[in-house]
């Protein structure tokens, strides 16, 4: 069974923000990393790189397929978490302690038409 | 609307993930892809395979028929000997690859892919003018499974009850079985698409679902489903039609010429392939390991060093039995020697790599 994690923003495509203060942190929640299976692979983009709500900003690669990453927010990306370069599994292990990327959130007002862990679920059913 | 094979429910009651390919809805994993891959490389796994099509051809001209539209030579072949070949168009493009079983003098067991039956058939009957033979299409009798990895032939005896340990590697015998009331005849080969050892089974309906469950309940072999069935097939560099192979893409272009035997008196698209063998091809078929672990897909476009697209990609992976990724791509000949560096474009950046041997893992057959 999928894990819920409140206090959190949701995407409809399956992102999370964690933000602290001017900061977001992005990954996937883990009812992506389930549907996806064993992720084997994920393309991250570079420290410095604008990411724009709506928009791809890399991919998690499963062994069957690519699945696009969707930026919930948008912002300039300030740390990629370097762990997963050699570790893509720990987003199976715990999807919501692995974030992917951190951004400095350039309009905290986008967080508003995100949902909260009670939407999301309702989304994921 | 996708067709149903006779184990769907059983599927269905695993849990398994299901999805259409070749015209059915099949599961693509019971539990996750790399375990299922890992059993069958290390153990026992069980795929159910009846979406495979099967004609049958008899008649007097069996032979000679089969013979005219199959790329490899069945003539003086012993009784259960299996050739592996293709059904080519006239201008060399490929109209499926197929496995052909010897099960009589004139008497061929002919196996085909799932998304190629209704082309196929229409192919064959085509073909069949001026020949005097018999085409049957079974393919809506027989279930399929296929029982693969080292473990498969002490499952297929012990479980199934079934004597297969004296079948040489290509070769097939049947059996008569008595399920309830009532016997029928089966087909037993060793043979398999994982690289592996192992056995494919073609029954009724009733045979197959009682062999599943049999298996099951063993708990000596793992259901496995269609997506470590492509990432077993691919990383010992057996071809997929529809990625390797297609109309536009002939057994030459595909480095598969061993089984197009141009000194066979005629078959159709002999001249044409012998012309390409001869002549050369312009794309060919390679392996390309990559540096990083980016994975390479189906469709991809490959470039040079510079940044020239000279092909794409057929199939690729993050190869699980040897941690790298790599793919087969089909590229302009002059890039295709052993060693030239290309580079795949995945998504907005591009990963280098280079030109190795389409084969990325050995395979473990029992000969």
């Amino acid at each position: 069974m999928a894990q819920f994690e409140s206090g959190l923003f949701y995407s409809e495509s399956h992102e999370y923000v964690r933000v602290e203060g001017e900061f977001g942190f992005i990954g996937i929640s883990d009812y992506a990393q389930h549907a996806l299976g064993n992720v084997v692979y994920v393309d991250m983009p570079e420290v410095d790189d604008e990411v724009t709500a709506g928009e791809e900003f890399g991919a998690v690669e499963s062994v069957k397929a690519a699945s696009d990453l969707i930026a919930p927010v948008s912002g300039t990306v300030v740390e990629v978490n370097e762990a997963l370069e050699d570790q893509p599994e720990l987003l199976n292990k715990d999807a919501f302690a692995n974030w992917i990327i951190k951004v400095q959130l350039s309009d905290p007002t986008e967080l508003d038409a995100l949902m909260d862990v009670e939407a999301y679920k309702k989304h994921c059913e | 609307m996708e067709k149903k094979t006779c184990l769907y429910d059983h599927h269905v009651a695993l849990g398994a993930l299901m999805s259409p390919f070749g015209g059915f809805i099949m599961p693509i994993q019971y539990t996750n892809i790399t375990d299922e891959h890992n059993a069958v490389r290390q153990h026992c796994g069980v795929f159910d395979v009846s979406h495979m099509g099967e004609v049958r051809i008899t008649g007097a001209d069996a032979e000679r028929y089969v013979q005219h539209i199959f790329t490899n030579d069945v003539t003086d072949a012993p009784l259960g000997q299996i050739y592996y070949g293709m059904m080519c168009y006239p201008d060399g493009g490929t109209v499926d690859d197929l496995l052909v079983y010897k099960m009589g003098d004139n008497d061929f067991f002919l196996v085909i892919n799932a998304a190629n039956i209704d082309k196929d058939v229409a192919w064959m009957q085509e073909q069949a003018q001026g020949f005097d033979i018999c085409l049957d299409h079974q393919s809506d009798y027989y279930g399929q499974l296929a029982v693969q990895g080292p473990e498969a032939e002490a499952v297929v005896e012990e479980v199934l009850g079934l004597p297969c340990k004296e079948l040489k590697f290509y070769t097939a015998k049947t059996l008569e079985v008595a399920e309830g009331d009532e016997g029928e005849t089966i087909i037993i080969s060793r043979t398999g698409y994982t690289g592996e050892d192992g056995f494919e089974i073609y029954g009724s309906h009733d045979f197959t679902q009682k062999a599943w469950e049999k298996l099951m309940q063993s708990g000596r072999c793992k259901p496995c489903g269609l997506g470590c069935r492509d990432t077993l097939r691919f990383e010992v560099g057996l071809p997929l039609y529809g990625d390797e192979l297609s109309a536009d893409i002939s057994p030459v272009m595909a480095g598969l010429s061993i089984f197009v035997k141009l000194d066979k008196d005629e078959f159709i698209g002999k001249e044409a392939l012998a012309n390409q063998k001869a002549n050369g091809v312009a794309r060919k078929l390679v392996g390309i390991e990559l540096a990083d672990k980016a994975i390479p897909r189906h469709g991809y476009a490959v470039l040079t060093p510079e940044g020239d697209t000279v092909g794409e990609v057929t199939t690729g992976y993050h190869c699980l039995s040897v941690d790298k990724s790599v793919c087969m791509a089909l590229v302009k000949t002059d890039y295709a020697k052993l060693g030239t560096p290309l580079a795949v474009q995945i998504r907005k950046k591009t990963f280098p790599g280079v030109v190795v041997k389409k084969k990325f893992y050995d395979k473990h057959y029992k000969k």
